[in-house]
């Protein structure tokens, strides 16, 4: 089922969460709500689930209006980040909970709703756990069951909200991996709420990036990453160096040093800033470049973080290079260097 | 008593490794001196109840208690807190879940409102209706001329004790509900769950015990209360006399074989409540543990 958002506004008190979101969400996608904390990103996910509602504007499913449409009859699955088990029953009966509640004309039979609790045990994979507590759950499981429990009453969207932030690192990593394999399954149109940006390119197949009540960039995780639509997302997703320059005759003029902007056509420009990814400062000993200082120098695994001071006093920059790379230049703490961004993005203002 | 000897234990625990300073000897000298002063302060007057009632043997004990007019103190009062406690337990509910589940304009007001019983002298309560529906009060020519009667008469008795156990319930949810948080109300409801079958199959099963520790207070309470009532009872024998009020009448006519007896009955009330109120101490210590693991 499609998620149609249009125009949508709320303010708490004189705080204006989101101030006009227009969206589009198509049927069997799972797309990523990704921005810092406060950008309004929960508070929408509870607008389309009916936990809050709007001031002003729509939410359509599937072309029909829901906008003032109860909670209860959104038909929709809510996975909370701490769980909301039902901390008094079973593992059980939290899954049955959805079927049990309906009124008796729609209620299935009980051979009914103990099958369909099993299923969706066999399909989180902690069948073993039908008769524990909440309580006696590791937060892993209790986020699958919670999981489980959603998908019970066979929601048409399943929002998800922060659905890993309470879990440790390593137990996040195994529990995204396994959310996409089960969303390839399902299909169901899912909508997940998330600041963890590596998380969000992961999972999803599109990333909504949001800013202070706004949509800064709706894109894939590799156009978001690559093609970043506004200085915001482009510091937001991943690690980047940030210059402050001009434009004239389609190069760019960084301090005394002036690039090559290859591949863009930018016109001239008095202020301009340029972000350069980590992995794409290349270290050179001498030739054209941002002269600078090495400050320090850090080993992650199979790359090295190389920290730099500019000589002209405007900041310091971050280079990652590979092992062979390190190996290759030779470099040392305190050395004098130039450095050259290999690729650059360009904002004008 | 056990979650209070529990909680004492573990302190004492602490003060072990935070400070070690204090000797053996001051440690049992400090544990010694509380235990005296619960020894004569309060056993002591509670044992002395017992004996005082058994003090002319057990048939003065059984007649004191069978005396018509002690059976209908002990009828008014069961009476009064049979109305009292189960309005005050849904009301306690009911501001529970509005303070500590909803924002709203004059919610700390509300909150303060609750606590007034308990602030003010339970005699200017009782005088507070007496002023309003009494013969020389605000609304008291008015009840006259419909026929109603409030003051010196069961209906005044049973508002002084609603309102003097207003704050028990409210007080021991309110807390309880606030850590609990909202999340699972919202989950049942997106579940597709109606506003009572969240209420009845998530909220009541969390507040459970926090909730029957309350009643049991405010049941305490609205069977032992003697100032408000005593204002605006006006000690009619057999019509408008509670439990404490008949022991107070005993005890004035020097009958003191008989006040201590009907006392007595006091006396055991509050042992069954404090027996009562230390399971669910230990309950409800429980709960906030699992909860506390939920988190």
């Amino acid at each position: 089922m499609s998620i149609e958002i249009r125009n949508i506004t709320k303010s708490f008190g004189s705080f204006q969460a989101l101030k006009g979101i227009d969206l589009t969400i198509s049927s069997g996608e799972l797309v990523a709500l990704l921005g810092p904390s406060g950008c309004g990103k929960t508070t929408l996910l509870r607008i389309i689930a009916g936990l809050e509602a709007a001031d002003s504007g729509q939410i359509l499913f599937h072309g029909e209006d829901t906008t003032h449409r109860h909670v209860r009859e959104r038909q929709v699955g809510f996975v909370f980040q701490h769980y909301a088990l039902f901390r008094h029953m079973t593992v059980f009966e939290n899954i049955a909970f959805g079927l049990r509640v309906r009124p008796r004309a729609q209620r299935p039979p009980e051979t009914e709703i103990r099958r369909r609790v099993h299923e969706l045990l066999e399909l989180v994979q902690l069948d073993w756990l039908a008769d524990r507590y909440p309580g006696q759950l590791s937060g892993g499981q209790r986020q699958r069951i919670a999981l489980a429990r959603a998908l019970a009453v066979e929601p048409k969207v399943l929002l998800l909200d922060e659905p890993f932030g309470a879990l440790d690192a390593k137990v996040r990593k195994d529990l995204r991996r396994w959310l996409r394999r089960l969303h390839d399954e399902l299909h169901i149109t899912s909508v997940f709420v998330t600041h963890d940006q590596e998380e969000a390119l992961e999972v999803a197949d599109r990333v909504v990036v949001l800013n202070s009540g706004q949509i800064e960039q709706v894109g894939s995780a590799d156009e978001v990453y690559d093609h970043p639509a506004t200085p915001f997302v482009c510091q937001f997703i991943g690690d980047v160096n940030l210059f402050h320059g001009r434009v004239s005759d389609g190069r760019a003029h960084i301090g005394d040093t002036v690039l090559a902007l290859p591949g863009t056509a930018e016109s001239d420009a008095e202020q301009a800033l340029f972000f350069a990814r980590p992995h794409e400062i290349e270290i050179g000993g001498n030739g054209e470049g941002i002269g600078a200082i090495v400050r320090d120098i850090r080993r992650r695994g199979n790359a090295v973080r190389v920290e730099l001071e500019r000589k002209d006093g405007q900041g310091a920059v971050e280079a990652e290079l590979s092992r062979e790379a390190f190996g290759r230049y030779a470099i040392k703490h305190g050395d004098e260097v130039v450095i050259q961004p290999s690729r650059i993005r360009v904002f004008q203002h | 008593m056990s979650a209070q000897t529990l909680t004492f234990a573990s302190h004492v625990h602490h003060v072990h490794h935070a400070a070690r300073s204090e000797t053996p000897w001051v440690r049992r000298s400090l544990t010694a001196a509380a235990l005296v002063f619960l020894a004569l302060f309060l056993l002591m007057p509670l044992a002395l109840v017992f004996v005082q009632a058994f003090a002319k043997g057990w048939e003065t004990y059984v007649s004191a208690l069978m005396d018509p007019m002690a059976l209908a103190a002990v009828k008014l009062t069961l009476l009064v807190t049979l109305i009292a406690v189960p309005l005050n337990t849904v009301f306690g509910v009911a501001a529970a879940w509005a303070i500590a589940k909803f924002e709203f304009p004059g919610k700390n007001l509300l909150t303060t409102l609750i606590d007034l019983p308990f602030s003010v002298s339970p005699v200017v309560s009782g005088l507070i209706y007496v002023l309003l529906f009494g013969m020389q009060g605000w609304l008291g020519p008015w009840l006259a001329e419909h026929d109603i009667k409030l003051i010196f008469a069961v209906p005044g008795i049973v508002l002084a004790t609603i309102f003097v156990t207003v704050p028990f319930v409210a007080r021991e949810l309110i807390p309880l509900m606030q850590a609990q948080g909202n999340d699972e109300e919202e989950a049942a409801l997106v579940l597709g769950a109606s506003g009572w079958q969240t209420f009845r199959h998530i909220t009541l099963p969390n507040i459970r015990w926090g909730l029957l520790y309350g009643v049991i207070l405010c049941n305490a309470r609205a069977m032992g209360e003697f100032g408000a009532v005593s204002v605006v009872s006006g000690h009619i024998r057999g019509a408008t006399n509670t439990i404490p009020l008949h022991v107070e009448i005993l005890y004035n006519e020097y009958n003191s074989a008989a006040a201590f007896a009907v006392a007595s009955l006091l006396a055991m009330l509050a042992l069954v409540t404090l027996a009562l109120k230390s399971a669910l101490e230990w309950r409800l210590a429980r709960q906030i543990d699992a909860d506390k693991d939920e988190e």
